[in-house]
């Protein structure tokens, strides 16, 4: 069963000779052949590539290299379908893109080249990355592990499924409103956002420029820390990337939250919380107290704007990345008799519901005569949002909320209400407006239909070593995320 | 169909994306949801604020102009819907 393994379980083994890099990739294969046509969590496998990686990772590792050196070595890992390795495809779970190959690596592929990684597939995702179940793939939607008949979240839906059910060791996501976290909390895994600029996005197709972050998905919280380790820092082909020393995240798991400032924000008491959520994360709230931490009610006053900043930002700068998909130089085309009539076309035939509606929203709130009142009001309401994060982090060391509202949701219960779906995003798209990181951890289940609940916690820019202390001194002394589905 | 203030033909034509009858009245309905929703926006006070385009304030990020590898034209025009003589073929813009 060398697929259930954890990154750290797996590489010990791998470096005593106790399992091969081989052995552990066809385990996956194995398993992903088993349940995929159940949970649908990935649009590519290359077999005979991550077959060849592994033979290639167990040759060094015969060779003397060790994970000092190469900390991924032999590690099979899911990449979500929006971020290039080189000669594989890049769907983006889009229609537009559906024979497109990359010519290229992103900049964390590089790295996780570098580290000695295996690349098993591409993980299923909303078109674009814009949703929160999958639903919006032109492929089909993913689902959950735990209950097929739900969505596993979204949009890094599939690399949380995958993770969930045991198809590989970890997967590689984007969080551009919580699409990293939720799918976490909706599956039982641990999912890392980091601050913005941490990773370089060369390489990742753009949804919002001033928010999309990649980030890992893991089995543990160790795990996390070993991803960061290894696809953090600055990438002078990534502007936006922050040129700061990345220090060792896995320094970090000390076990010791004694001391440790935990605010609760109380505008996030909102109506509309499941109840077993609700107990699930004051359950998590009393047991980190009992390990040492302070508890401290805190306010973040400017909450209730934040869902109608996020989607008016978010959609124009969508409205701006997307232009690209005009069937000129890459991507479908549909032929029309001048170019305006040729991008009409293939935009209308590429771009499935959602991705319009995002990218017309976007268009109006950037249209002359609306520019001010809709997208620079949102960037202003941004500043408040982002003041109250810094005013709330002299107070306390990082935040305690739900990771989403309810429950993994049924596939169809929200996808006629597009609004109804983007208000469920209340607890995880602050974290993007303001480029602080976050985490969400798992902190219990529903009773019937056993369901998991992640447990969010948000650090200050930057502060990615005090919330993985956090999340790995409550993950150390609870079973949460030990549990799996029945698949 | 104008709703809330948006035309939904006009803008969809802007964003260069073709719809058809049924998701321009779908997608107009949806739309005017969305934006009476935003409207809570016009209640934050934001006299004298400045606006936030970036998360982490940084400006004129700047590299040496130094030559590296990029591109090969045969790998920019592999995933080319149409090509010729080593260029991107489209329609006809100038009569």
């Amino acid at each position: 069963m060398l697929n259930r393994l954890t990154i750290s379980q797996l590489t010990a083994k791998l470096a005593t000779g106790e399992a091969s890099s081989a052995e552990a990739t066809r385990a996956c294969l194995d398993r992903i052949a088993q349940v995929d046509s159940r949970i649908r969590a990935f649009l590519s496998i290359d077999e005979s590539n991550a077959c060849r990686e592994a033979v290639h990772a167990d040759e060094l590792l015969r060779a003397g290299q060790t994970h000092a050196d190469f900390p991924l070595l032999g590690v099979p890992l899911t990449v979500k379908d929006v971020i290039a390795v080189a000669g594989q495809s890049l769907t983006c779970g889009s229609k537009m893109l559906e024979n497109y190959r990359s010519p290229y690596d992103a900049t964390v592929i590089e790295k996780l080249r570098d580290a000695g990684a295996v690349i098993l597939g591409r993980a299923n995702m909303d078109e674009f990355a814009m949703g929160s179940s999958t639903e919006n793939s032109a492929f089909g939607p993913s689902f959950n592990p735990w209950d097929v008949s739900r969505t596993p979240g979204g949009s890094s839906g599939g690399s949380a499924a995958a993770v969930a059910a045991d198809c590989c060791a970890a997967a590689l996501g984007s969080d551009t409103g919580g699409s990293i976290r939720q799918p976490a909390s909706f599956v039982g895994c641990v999912g890392f956002k980091p601050s913005y600029g941490r990773v370089s996005r060369r390489g990742l197709v753009a949804f919002a420029s001033s928010l999309d972050q990649i980030g890992p998905l893991t089995k543990d919280v160790r795990d996390a820390a070993l991803l960061m380790n290894a696809i953090c820092g600055w990438d002078p082909r990534d502007s936006t990337s922050i040129q700061m020393p990345i220090p060792d995240f896995g320094a970090a798991l000390s076990g010791d939250v004694k001391g440790v400032r935990l605010g609760i924000p109380k505008e996030y008491a909102i109506g509309g919380l499941d109840p077993e959520v609700d107990a699930a994360v004051k359950r998590a709230l009393k047991h980190l107290e009992q390990l040492g931490a302070h508890i401290i009610e805190i306010s973040l006053p400017h909450t209730e704007f934040a869902i109608a900043a996020y989607y008016i930002i978010a959609n124009a700068e969508a409205s701006a990345n997307l232009a690209r998909f005009d069937g000129m130089r890459y991507g479908l085309r549909i032929d029309g008799s001048d170019p305006a009539e040729m991008y009409c076309k293939t935009r209308g035939a590429g771009f499935g519901a959602e991705v319009k509606r995002r990218i017309i929203l976007g268009t109006y709130v950037l249209s002359s005569g609306y520019y001010d009142a809709y997208y620079l009001r949102a960037q202003k309401v941004r500043t408040l949002i982002r003041q109250d994060f810094l005013k709330a982090f002299e107070e306390v060391d990082a935040i305690v909320t739900p990771t989403s509202p309810g429950p993994a949701f049924k596939i169809g219960e929200k996808t006629s209400d597009p609004l109804q779906m983007y208000l469920s995003d209340i607890f995880t798209i602050s974290c993007n407006l303001a480029g602080i990181c976050g985490v969400s951890v798992p902190c219990g289940f529903t009773a019937d239909p056993k369901l998991p609940i992640g447990l969010q916690l948000l650090g200050k820019s930057l502060g990615e070593e005090t919330l993985l202390r956090v999340a790995h001194a409550y993950e150390q002394t609870t079973l949460w995320h030990r549990e799996r589905p029945n698949l | 169909m104008k709703s809330a203030g948006l035309d939904i033909k006009y803008v969809a034509h802007l964003a260069r994306i073709e719809l058809t009858p049924e998701e321009e009245s779908l997608l107009g309905l949806q739309l005017a949801d969305i934006l009476a929703y935003v409207e809570k926006l016009k209640e934050a006070e934001i006299r004298g604020v400045e606006p936030t385009a970036h998360p982490f304030p940084m400006v004129n990020v700047t590299r040496p102009d130094e030559v590296a590898r990029s591109l090969t034209s045969e790998e920019a025009l592999a995933n080319a819907p149409a090509q010729a003589n080593g260029l991107f073929r489209v329609p006809k813009i100038v009569e």
